[in-house]
């Protein structure tokens, strides 16, 4: 089965962030952003490409939302309350609380300030709200049978999650926007090693490596001293979530370092409530910022206060923050019409601006004056500082995550496209992983894990895991706990032993693998071997022809030195045995019997490696069986030999599995019967 | 698996502790101490006109109020003998679980924390060198376990500045002579029934074990999932007792197994019990003992229980019979009876309190349960208000100002209602508002002149510890066990003759009242049904509380203390998953069995998460073992025939012999048995020709 995602926004693009991913028959809608660039429909997603008929309760199996930036979560309220998704829909506890003020604070900017009609009301994003489920960090969520989803932290901002989403074998990642570095007040993106088929990343910084964190935030607040020493005022537009409190927590401390005591302000009372539910979601900021709740919660800042708008033009020097960051608008921008013209004033800009918007215009060379709309003009004149510091990863924090990963496949959104595609090919060829950077209302398709649910017996486990189970285990016992854990079967061990076995395919029933012992019994039969036999007689004088050379000499010193007539027979450990026998005085068998260790002595020369046994009655070769034949009748004697005193006949026995090595000592044997042809 | 109840615990600050076998490795589920018998010793004496020896039992005069009138109050004497001098006077020692002490720790591969009280004896395992588990627990619990052990230590340090460091390891009350001394009641505590519990007796830790035990605590989020040693997977959720408590999950593979410890379905503080991820799994361990000990109280004629322990009428029957449904038993499971009947509890103890303030007494409340204390912080002072009183309310513990700040940032683990407070930027709990309007203040410890300051009374207090012998609220009781218009709420389970013995006489009102701390009986059939096991571990004691009716799709095996059981396997497979590549790599080959083919396997086993896999071997296959493994059948002699002619081999069958000669192109011969043919040629191609003719007519692998 394939993997679908099909790109509904932040293709080869920044905005209305939003794809949906077709896993194992879920449909999971990733990010529901919207534009903040364009004022028409292209705001938001085209939805219709996900249903015709606009059911998108049964065509979406959840929606997932990373974090609570409007380019993630801007068409959220639209899409459940105007087009009417009333499905699950998942998000971390600060995104469900930090979002709807997001949507506010944008649905009152385009409202009541740019006169627009409403895209939806208060009261469409608290039902909106309510149909969300709130989910921690790495806590694995069931969404139906099929489906596990899981949140890790991504840094970026408050809440900021990469989402994990597993239906049966096959397993994505989305990451939303994420962070590899750890700012002010939130941590690094943190992520498990897992087994993925897809990773869908942002890619904002697609080529730009970044350096030190520090030596920025150090630009930064000697912009802003320097600016208000000099009596000039500061304009920060910024979100009024994430960057306005990580820039405040730089601040105060400076001020607090500093002793400065230039009033900074925050421009409504929503980013002062913002820092309410930042203080009880600590636990979702850096590990320092999180140690220090219990004595001084770091997001209750000593030097800010509210801002009134007969402040703007109060005398003497301030900060300020103000909303909408990219001063697409709303109070920013009205700050911005009255002190940009001032040249003792400063604008600080975030890292990046959506085409279109003022801050954009800004970031694009030093423009002198500014129209604000066709017919607002600006002049100005004051100086500008581009904040370097973004909490977006870089092109290094990237390549990392996705090494770090190794999913089967990439998928890149959310970056700009001529610097997608040179990601696109570093991943490509450095990582060998192939890449996609589809286009908006592109799909992608792409192959996906499955696996075959079977069963396994217990010594098919044992087995595959460890061959030598069963006598490590015993010597486990006695030993000490630390050689007893290292035993147990079921460890990881570096080496991974062949697993060898039989599967049983039962149509009624799950597929089965067991050990090779066990598969006879299961099918209720008894095994039936194939043997190999052959007698051959050979002249037994041909044997004493045989010198014992120096690989024999060891083991029959003794023997040699007696003549082999003698009935006292060969003088190993076996000489027991055989003296009992001769004592019988069966003078023939007997020296049947040492014309077997004739034999062993012949084929201990003759062949080097393979140990043989030697036994008062037979030879032993591995399944390899010699004995003295006793019977003319012997069923086994295909050839006839003629008979004669000195005729014995050796009755082979072996099984397939030492055919190699039979063949060999038969041809032995051949030979000894070959020499006795030509000698006598 | 083999289970072991090592301790059937005692209420809420006591829960049980269990070990487990579990695919080779040795799990402990939770590691409590027995605070209750701190008891035996002697708070600490304060101020020079007090004499312990002065005051017999026998003039005991406590007020008991009691809310339940159902229930009639009993009043047991203790034995006369026992007097306030017969405590040892000594720094107090405290009680782990004793069948544990038996155990070789060493061997512990695992440790399960399921609550902060089920970690308070963790440290007493992790100051030794032996021990090297690895030990889990939510991250809330690990964080509300800690503040509590930091306040033992911290009490401790009274007792320690008072008696002096302690010279010897063992302490003077230890010693035989003296515990022959001590009253049958004490020395029951001490020694237990049968004199083992002696050995269960350790000096409390230090901040430093307590810190390093804290360092070897693996902490999870809420249901994240985490993997053992590469065979199971546990996963922590809600059971609602309180923050952080969880219900765990443990899935290795061949069985999953759910730790159902006290839960309670609908909180007034915590996350509610999550019963529904419990769902579906082979075996419960069903560890909430709570009703048990609720029975024993009134079997042993304790104290009476003020609040109501009537169960309402409950139409049981109905609920069994009726519709099967989930949706049902749902709503049965969860009404909000639970939660009202403990706010009225609450609304209770607010009255009694207004009552004592308006008669110019205070009011003191040495609770241990978070959850209790948060909620009559906020009941309290809604009552204040509307009452139109203003009294302060003081928080007196080293770690008050931290447990309250961080019960303020983990809405993770808050109920609903709270959670709905976060949404709306609304602190989580009422204390924020109250520490801000200075109406609660909290102290670290009463010597500090800030709180001299802030003194006044009347005024409410909570403060540790509940037992009465450590911390602050051994000097408020000396204060005002004497006014009888102060009044002394102490939680159920305390056994509160004993506890007030040093402080008697006592003129103060006292008032003890019992908070749910597990799952009603008659909800734990209906819940069992719903998480559908198929196997129920289930405590022998309240075997006849809860019978197990035969209609059950599930079994249940009952457990006892300290006695070993062994859980059958209801699995014989493991469950595997074969990839796709390899599946693909499969030359199944029919059998004569109808509907089932056998194909030959090989591929690399690995453990993925609890998950075997099989993923195809890389190394090239060694031509060898292309081999034949295998065969079974017999060979019929005219077939065989047949095939050796397609081999260009001829011969004929001599069935008396029941042999095959062979004279084409070669002399040889094959012998059938019934388990085996024998082939004799002396010529190796002949015999792999015959040998692969053989083969064809036979079955094999």
């Amino acid at each position: 089965m394939a993997i679908e995602c099909l790109v509904l926004g932040a293709g080869q693009e920044v905005g209305k962030s939003c794809a949906v991913v077709s896993i194992g028959g879920k449909k999971i809608m990733f990010d529901c952003g919207m534009h903040m660039g364009h004022l028409d429909h292209r705001r938001y997603p085209d939805f219709s490409l996900i249903s015709k008929s606009g059911d998108f309760n049964n065509a979406l199996t959840c929606i997932i939302i990373t974090h609570f930036h409007l380019d993630h979560v801007g068409a959220l309220a639209y899409f459940t309350e105007v087009c009417g998704y009333n499905g699950p829909i998942y998000m971390t506890y600060p995104t469900k609380a930090l979002a709807p003020l997001m949507l506010e604070d944008y649905r009152k900017v385009m409202v009541d300030r740019r006169g627009e009609e409403e895209q939806f009301t208060s009261e469409n994003i608290m039902n909106c709200m309510k149909k969300v489920t709130a989910v921690d960090l790495k806590q694995t969520v069931q969404v139906d049978k099929d489906l596990q989803i899981r949140a890790y932290y991504a840094g970026h901002v408050l809440g900021a999650a990469m989402f994990y989403a597993k239906v049966g074998d096959s397993a994505i990642v989305y990451t939303g926007d994420y962070n590899m570095t750890p700012d002010r007040h939130l941590g690094a993106a943190q992520i498990d090693r897992l087994q993925l088929d897809l990773l869908i990343t942002e890619s904002t910084y697609a080529t730009t490596i970044r350096d030190s964190k520090y030596a920025r935030e150090r630009e930064f607040l000697k912009a802003v001293h320097k600016c208000v020493a000099g009596g000039g005022k500061v304009l920060i537009p910024t979100f009024a979530l994430g960057r306005a409190q990580e820039l405040c927590i730089l601040l105060d401390d400076y001020w607090e370092r500093m002793n400065l005591k230039i009033p900074i302000y925050f421009s409504a009372g929503l980013t002062i409530q913002a820092n309410m539910y930042y203080k009880m979601l600590i636990g979702w900021t850096s590990q320092k910022v999180k140690d220090s709740y219990a004595t001084q919660n770091a997001f209750d800042f000593k030097h800010v206060c509210s801002f009134d708008r007969s402040l703007i033009n109060a005398p003497g020097p301030c900060v300020l923050f103000a909303t909408p960051g990219m001063i697409s608008g709303g109070f920013s921008l009205e700050v911005f019409k009255q002190w940009a013209p001032s040249e003792i004033n400063l604008i600080t800009l975030p890292g990046y601006c959506v085409a279109g918007t003022i801050g954009h215009k800004l970031m694009s060379g030093k423009p002198t004056k500014i129209y604000v709309d066709k017919d607002t003009q600006v002049d100005v004149r004051c100086q500008i500082h581009q904040l370097s510091f973004s909490p977006h990863t870089d092109a290094k924090g990237i390549m990392d995550l996705v090494k770090f990963l190794s999913p089967k496949h990439v998928i890149l959104v959310h970056g700009e496209k001529p610097k997608m595609a040179t990601l696109k090919g570093r991943i490509q060829s450095e990582l060998q992983i192939p890449c996609y950077d589809p286009a908006n209302n592109d799909t992608v398709h792409i192959p996906s894990t499955q696996l075959v649910k079977i069963d396994a017996t217990e010594t098919f486990i044992l087995n595959s895991l460890n061959p030598n189970f069963e006598c490590l285990k015993r010597s486990s016992h006695s030993e000490s706990k630390s050689t007893n854990t290292d035993l147990l079967p079921l460890k990881q061990r570096k080496e991974e032993p062949v697993a060898k076995g039989i599967l049983i395919m039962d149509k009624t029933k799950r597929a089965k693998a067991v050990h090779h012992d066990e598969l006879l019994p299961i099918l209720g039969v008894e095994e039936h071997t194939i043997q190999f036999a052959y007698c051959f007689s050979v002249n037994v004088d041909s044997l004493l022809l045989i010198k014992p050379d120096k690989h024999s000499i060891e083991l029959s010193e003794a023997s040699a030195s007696s003549p082999i007539t003698e009935s006292g027979g060969p003088s190993n450990t076996l000489s027991q045995s055989t003296d009992s026998s001769s004592t019988k005085n069966e003078l023939p068998f007997s020296d049947k019997h040492s014309s077997l260790h004739l034999l062993f002595l012949k084929l201990s020369n003759d062949l080097v490696g393979p140990k043989i046994q030697e036994f008062p009655d037979h030879l032993q070769l591995e399944s390899f069986h010699v004995s003295i034949c006793r019977g003319n009748n012997c069923p086994y004697k295909i050839k006839e030999f003629s008979d004669g005193n000195s005729i014995v006949s050796f009755c082979c026995k072996w099984s397939l599995a030492d055919e190699k090595l039979a063949w060999r000592v038969i041809s032995v044997m051949n030979d000894l019967e070959s020499l006795t042809v030509h000698e006598l | 698996m083999k289970l072991t109840c090592l301790s059937k615990g005692s209420g809420f600050h006591f829960p049980p502790c269990y070990i487990f076998t579990l695919c080779e490795f040795k799990i402990l589920l939770d590691c409590p101490i027995d605070l209750s018998a701190l008891t035996i010793f002697s708070p600490i004496p304060t101020g020079g006109s007090y004499q312990a020896a002065d005051f017999h039992v026998s003039d005991i005069s406590m007020e008991d109020s009691c809310i339940s009138d159902s229930n009639e109050p009993k009043r047991r004497k203790i034995e006369k003998t026992l007097q306030a001098s017969d405590l040892i006077h000594a720094e107090p020692w405290y009680k782990t679980v004793t069948n544990l002490s038996l155990w070789d720790i060493s061997f512990i591969d695992f440790v399960l924390i399921s609550s902060p009280m089920g970690m308070l004896g963790l440290p007493f395992l992790t100051r030794n060198n032996k021990f090297s588990a690895k030990i889990y627990a939510t991250e809330a619990t690990a964080r509300l376990g800690k503040l509590m052990m930091e306040d033992l230590v911290s009490m401790q340090m009274e007792f320690k500045q008072y008696y002096g460091s302690q010279e010897s390891d063992f302490p003077q009350w230890m010693r035989w002579d003296k515990l022959e001394l001590l009253p049958v009641a004490l020395r029951k505590i001490v020694m237990g029934e049968d004199g083992a519990d002696l050995a269960s007796w350790q000096p409390l830790y230090s901040a430093e074990n307590v810190k390093d035990c804290l360092q070897k605590v693996q902490t999870l989020k809420y249901a994240e999932e985490t993997c053992c040693n590469g065979t199971f997977m546990i996963k922590a959720f809600s059971s609602g007792l309180e923050i952080g408590t969880s219900n765990w999950t443990i899935s290795c593979p061949r069985r999953s197994i759910v730790c159902l410890s006290s839960s309670i379905f609908e909180s007034a503080h915590a996350m509610n019990f999550d019963y529904r991820s419990l769902q579906g799994n082979d075996v419960i361990l069903f560890s909430d003992l709570s009703l048990l000990h609720g029975a024993i109280k009134d079997a042993y004629g304790n104290r009476s229980l003020p609040t109501s322990q009537a169960q309402p009428a409950y139409d049981f029957s109905a609920l069994r019979e009726g519709n099967n449904n989930e949706e049902e038993f749902i709503k049965s499971l969860v009404n909000a009876d639970e939660s009202l009947e403990e706010m009225d509890k609450l609304a209770f103890i607010c009255s009694h309190a207004i009552d004592s303030i308006k008669a110019g007494g205070s009011v003191l409340v040495p609770f241990g349960r978070l959850g209790i204390v948060l909620q009559l912080l906020e009941q309290i002072s809604l009552s204040l208000e509307s009452s139109n009183l203003k009294v302060p309310i003081f928080i007196v513990s080293t770690v008050a100002e931290e447990m309250l700040a961080f019960t303020n940032v983990v809405p993770e683990w808050l109920c609903r209602q709270r959670q709905q407070k976060l949404y709306s930027g609304e602190a989580l709990f009422g204390h924020v508002e109250l520490i801000k309007s200075k109406n609660l203040h909290l102290f670290p410890a009463i010597h500090s002149p800030e709180f001299l300051m802030m003194w006044q009374e009347p005024c409410i207090v909570f403060c540790p510890h509940w037992s009465l012998r450590l911390g602050p609220v051994v000097h408020f009781l000396r204060r005002w066990s004497g006014d009888h218009n102060s009044l002394l709420v102490l939680e159920q389970g305390v056994d509160a003759d004993l506890a007030l013995l040093p402080f008697q006489p006592v003129a103060m009102k006292v008032f003890q009242c019992s908070f749910l701390s597990g799952i009603k009986v008659e909800k734990v059939q209906p819940l069992l049904k719903m998480l559908q096991p198929k196997l129920v571990l289930f405590p022998e004691d309240l075997r006849l509380q809860i019978p197990c009716p035969s209609t059950n799709s599930f079994s249940f095996l009952h457990y006892s203390l300290n006695k070993t059981m062994r859980v059958p396997r209801l699995r014989n497979d493991y469950e595997a998953n074969l990839a796709t590549d390899l599946a693909f790599q499969l030359e199944p080959r029919r059998t004569n069995q109808e509907n089932m083919a056998i194909a030959r396997l090989r591929g690399k086993l690995f453990v993925d998460n609890g998950r075997y896999v099989l993923v195809s071997a890389k190394d090239p296959i060694d031509t060898s073992e292309r081999s034949i493994l295998m065969h079974w059948g017999s060979p019929d002699p005219s077939l065989l025939l047949v095939a050796l002619r397609e081999k260009g081999i001829h011969g004929s069958i001599d069935r008396d012999r029941s042999v095959l000669e062979i004279y084409e192109p070669n002399k040889a011969l094959i012998e059938f048995h019934s388990t085996h043919t024998v082939v004799s040629t002396d010529e190796k191609l002949l015999a792999t020709l015959i040998f692969e003719a053989i083969g064809s007519v036979l079955d094999g692998i």
